[in-house]
C-alpha cells in the first residue's frame, strides 16, 4: 500500500500527511452536515408556523398516524446507528470481516425502515390522506386538514430520500471494504459515511415526536 | 526574503499547469484547481455575455415609451432571464469560482484545494444547472422575475419547475465551492501562514463560504417546496388552502439577502489586494478589514425583512429589520475608510486594475449609501419597486462586485496565462466602463425617485429623457466591455510574456512562475513576511529578487 516515495497510496498529492488529509475530510463532512441541518431546518420552521396557525388540525390529524410503526422504525434506525458505529470501530481495529458484517447489517436495517415506511404510506394513499389538492379523506375535523399531511409527506419524504442516499453511500463503503481499500490506518470514508448516517438518524429522532406524538 | 527558492532551477521546470498535458480530456477530467478555475472562467463568462445581451435588448426596447422591439410578454421573460442568469449563473459563482479557485490555494501556500474532486464536481453541477436553465428559457417562457414570488409562480404557465430546479442545482455548486474553501483555509495553510498573515482576499472568500454553506440550503428547501406546490398542489403557499404566500418571501429572502453578501464579500477581498498593491503601501487596518468581512457575514442573516416592508409583515418586525439593516453600514464603512486610508501617502500607480478599484470605491459607495435610503421605512414605501431600487442594486452588484471582478481579472490575468494585456487598451476599457456604467444607472435613481416603476414595459413620456440617457450609457458600457474582452483574449495568446511579479505584490502567487507550475510550489513555501509588508520588503515590479 506504499509508493516508492514512502507516501501511503491513499494520501493525495496535496496533503503533507495522513493526519492532515483525515482532518480535512472530517471538517468537510461536518460542514456538509451543517448544510443538511439547514435544509431540514427550513422544513422545521415551516412545521412551526403551520402548527402554530392550526393547532387543532395537527392534533386531530396526527392520531391517524400509526405510532407503533413509527416507534418500531425509530428503534430500527437507532440500531442501525449502533451497527455503523461498530463498523467504524472494527475497521479501526483492523477487523475487516466484522466491518463487512456491520456495514451489511446497517444497509439491511435501512431497508427495513423503508419497507415499514412503504406500508405506512400506502395505507394513507389508500385512505386518501394525501397532501394538498389530492386530499380526499373525510374523517378529520377542522378546515384544511390536508395541511398536516402536506407537512408530514414533505418532511418524511425528504427524510426517506436521505435514507436511500445513506444506503447507497454505506453500500459503496461495503463494496470498498470488500475490495480491501481500508485498513486500521485508513478508514476516513467509512467514518464520514457513519457521520452522515447518524445525521439521518438524528433527523428522524426529531421527526418522530413532532409528527407522531403531538399532544 | 526567500523568494529565490521558488524559482525555476532546471529547464524542465518551465512546465506549467497549461502545458503539462493537452487535449480535451485533460481539461474535462482535471483535478487542478487552476484548470478548474479556467473552466469556470469560460463557462461563467459565456453566461455573462448571454445575460448582457438580454440587458442590451431591454435597454433598446426602453428607448421609447411604447413597444419598440418586442412584445410585453417577451420583455417580461427577458428581465426574468437577465436577473436569473446574472444572479445565479454569473455574479454568485464569478469571483469565488474563477479567481478564488485560481488564486486562493496559492495565496495560502497550498498545492490544491482540500477536495479536488468535489471542486471538479461543482463545475459539472454548475454546467448542468446552467444547461437546464437554458432549456427552461428555450422550452418555455418563464416570466416570474428572478424572485419566483408565489402565488404568481405557482399559477402561471411555462416551465417554472425546470427553471426553479435549475436554480436548486446551481445551489449545490455554490455549496460545494463553499465547503471546499472553508476546509482548505482551515487545514491546508502552509507552515507559518497564520490567520493574520492570510491575504484579505482569503478572508473575504472565507466569510463568503460561511454564508454559502449556511444560507443556500434554505433556498434549496424553499425551491423544493415551490416545486411541490406547483407539481402536486400541496397548498403550503396557497391562502385558499390554508397556506401563506408571504412565507415564501420570508424564506426566499432568508437566502437571497445573505446571497447579496455572497456576491459582494469576495469583491471586497479583491479590492483589499489591489489597493495595497497599487498604493505600494501596507494595508491600513488589516484586522478591521478582516473582521468586518465576518461581521457582514453575521449581520447578513438578520436583515432579510427589509425586502418586505410593504409585503404585510408586522410594523414591529419592520422596525427591527430597518435597524439591523442600518448596522450593515458600519462594517461596510470600516472597509471603505480603511481602503482610503491605505491610499493616503501611498505611492499610487494607475494601472488598469487600480482604475477599476477606484471605480469600485466611487460606485460602491453610492450603492451603499442609497441602500440606507431604502432601509429607512418611510422612504422605502415611496421607493419600493421603482427604478431607484434597480439603480441601487446595480450600483452595488455591478458597481461593486463586477468592478472588483474586472479589476481582479486584469490583475491575475498575467498569472493565469503568463502574458500581459495591453495597458493602454485596458485603461480605455476602464474609462468607458466607468462612464457607461454611471450614465446607464444614475438616471434610474432620478426617474425612480420620481415614481417610474420597475419591470414596466410601457412608461409615460415624461421619463423618456432618462431612459434615453440610460440606453445611451448602456452602449458606452458595452463598448468598454467589448474592448476589455478583446484585450484579454488577445493577451492570452499574443500578449508579451509576463514577469513573475509584474505588480510588485507580496502575496505568494506572485512568488511563483507565471503561469504557475502544475503543483504550484516545488517545495513547501516558507512564510517570512505578511501579505502587505510593503514597509519591510521591497519588491520592484517585474523583478523577483528583493531586499529587506
Amino acid at each position: 500500500m506504499t509508493e516508492p516515495s514512502g507516501r501511503p497510496a491513499h494520501l493525495a498529492h496535496h496533503f503533507s500527511d495522513t493526519e492532515q488529509q483525515r482532518e480535512s475530510a472530517k471538517l468537510g463532512m461536518w460542514i456538509f452536515l451543517l448544510t443538511e441541518i439547514l435544509l431540514f431546518g427550513g422544513l422545521f420552521a415551516f412545521y412551526v408556523f403551520y402548527r402554530a396557525w392550526n393547532p387543532d388540525i395537527f392534533y386531530n390529524a396526527h392520531v391517524h398516524l400509526n405510532t407503533t410503526l413509527g416507534a418500531v422504525n425509530t428503534i430500527v434506525l437507532i440500531t442501525s446507528s449502533v451497527t455503523v458505529a461498530l463498523a467504524i470501530r472494527s475497521m479501526q481495529l483492523g477487523k475487516r470481516r466484522k466491518t463487512i458484517t456491520f456495514l451489511a447489517t446497517t444497509v439491511a436495517l435501512a431497508g427495513v425502515f423503508l419497507i415499514i415506511k412503504y406500508f405506512e404510506y400506502s395505507h394513507k394513499f389508500h385512505l386518501g390522506q394525501l397532501p394538498g389538492q389530492y386530499y380526499s379523506y373525510a374523517g378529520i375535523e377542522g378546515t384544511n386538514p390536508h395541511i398536516f399531511f402536506s407537512v408530514y409527506f414533505t418532511m418524511t419524504g425528504l427524510h426517506a430520500l436521505h435514507v436511500i442516499g445513506g444506503m447507497v453511500v454505506i453500500g459503496w463503503m461495503l463494496y470498498r471494504t470488500i475490495r480491501n481499500d481500508f485498513s486500521a490506518e485508513y478508514y476516513t470514508p467509512i467514518e464520514n459515511a457513519g457521520l452522515y448516517w447518524h445525521l439521518v438518524d438524528v433527523i428522524w429522532i426529531y421527526l418522530f415526536p413532532l409528527l407522531y406524538l403531538i399532544g | 526574503m526567500s523568494t529565490g527558492t521558488y524559482t525555476a532551477e532546471h529547464p524542465e521546470d518551465s512546465v506549467n499547469y497549461l502545458n503539462v498535458s493537452s487535449g480535451l480530456k485533460s481539461w474535462l477530467f482535471t483535478l487542478d484547481h487552476k484548470r478548474i478555475g479556467v473552466l469556470y472562467l469560460f463557462s461563467i463568462m459565456a453566461m455573462f455575455l448571454f445575460g448582457g445581451i438580454l440587458a442590451m435588448l431591454m435597454r433598446f426596447e426602453l428607448l421609447g415609451p411604447g413597444a419598440e422591439l418586442m412584445t410585453a410578454d417577451t420583455y417580461n421573460r427577458m428581465f426574468t432571464l437577465h436577473g436569473a442568469i446574472m444572479i445565479f449563473m454569473f455574479i454568485i459563482p464569478s469571483v469565488p469560482a474563477i479567481l478564488g479557485n485560481f488564486a486562493l490555494p496559492i495565496q495560502i501556500g497550498a498545492k490544491d484545494v482540500a477536495f479536488p474532486r468535489l471542486n471538479l464536481a461543482s463545475w459539472y453541477v454548475y454546467v448542468t444547472g446552467s444547461g437546464l436553465a437554458l432549456y427552461a428559457i428555450i422550452a418555455g417562457s418563464v416570466d416570474t422575475g428572478w424572485t419566483f414570488y408565489t402565488p404568481y409562480s405557482t399559477q402561471v404557465t411555462g416551465s417554472v419547475i425546470a427553471m426553479v430546479f435549475a436554480v436548486f442545482i446551481l445551489g449545490f455548486s455554490s455549496i460545494f465551492t463553499g465547503i471546499n474553501f472553508i476546509a482548505t483555509i482551515h487545514k491546508l495553510r502552509a507552515p507559518g501562514m497564520t490567520w493574520y498573515k492570510m491575504p484579505l482576499f482569503v478572508w473575504g472568500i472565507y466569510a463568503t463560504g460561511v454564508i454559502q454553506v449556511l444560507a443556500t440550503p434554505v433556498l434549496g428547501i424553499t425551491l423544493i417546496l415551490l416545486i411541490l406546490e406547483r407539481a402536486f398542489g400541496i397548498g403550503i403557499f396557497d391562502p385558499s388552502m390554508g397556506g401563506d404566500p408571504v412565507l415564501f418571501q420570508h424564506f426566499f429572502w432568508f437566502y437571497s439577502h445573505p446571497a447579496v453578501y455572497i456576491m459582494i464579500l469576495p469583491g471586497m477581498g479583491i479590492i483589499s489586494e489591489l489597493i495595497s498593491t497599487f498604493s505600494h503601501r501596507k494595508i491600513f487596518g488589516y484586522k478591521a478589514i478582516a473582521y468586518s468581512s465576518i461581521a457582514i457575514a453575521f449581520l447578513s442573516f438578520g436583515v432579510w425583512g427589509h425586502h418586505m416592508f410593504v409585503s404585510g409583515q408586522s410594523q414591529y418586525a419592520t422596525l427591527v429589520f430597518s435597524f439591523l439593516t442600518f448596522l450593515v453600514a458600519i462594517p461596510s464603512g470600516i472597509k471603505v475608510f480603511n481602503w482610503v486610508s491605505t491610499m493616503y501617502k501611498g505611492a499610487i500607480t494607475f494601472e488598469t486594475p487600480m482604475l477599476f478599484t477606484l471605480t469600485f470605491l466611487f460606485t460602491f459607495t453610492i450603492g451603499g449609501l442609497t441602500g440606507i435610503f431604502l432601509g429607512s421605512t418611510a422612504v422605502d414605501v415611496h421607493l419600493t419597486d421603482t427604478y431607484f431600487i434597480v439603480a441601487h442594486f446595480h450600483y452595488v452588484m455591478m458597481g461593486g462586485t463586477i468592478m472588483a471582478f474586472f479589476g481582479g481579472l486584469y490583475y491575475w490575468w498575467p498569472k493565469i496565462w503568463g502574458r500581459m494585456y495591453s495597458e493602454i487598451w485596458g485603461k480605455i476599457s476602464a474609462l468607458l466602463v466607468f462612464v457607461g456604467f454611471n450614465l446607464t444607472f444614475f438616471p434610474m435613481f432620478v426617474m425612480g425617485a420620481q415614481g417610474m416603476p420597475r419591470r414596466y414595459f410601457l412608461y409615460p413620456e415624461k421619463y423618456q429623457i432618462e431612459h434615453v440617457l440610460s440606453t445611451g450609457g448602456s452602449w458606452i458600457l458595452a463598448a468598454g466591455l467589448l474592448i476589455m474582452a478583446l484585450n484579454l483574449i488577445h493577451a492570452m495568446k499574443w500578449g508579451p510574456k509576463a514577469e513573475k511579479n509584474p505588480w510588485g505584490a507580496l502575496t505568494l502567487e506572485w512568488m511563483i512562475d507565471s503561469p504557475p507550475p502544475p503543483h504550484n510550489f516545488k517545495e513547501t513555501p516558507e512564510i517570512e513576511h505578511g501579505p502587505y509588508d510593503h514597509d519591510k520588503v521591497l519588491v520592484k515590479p517585474g523583478k523577483v529578487g528583493a531586499t529587506t
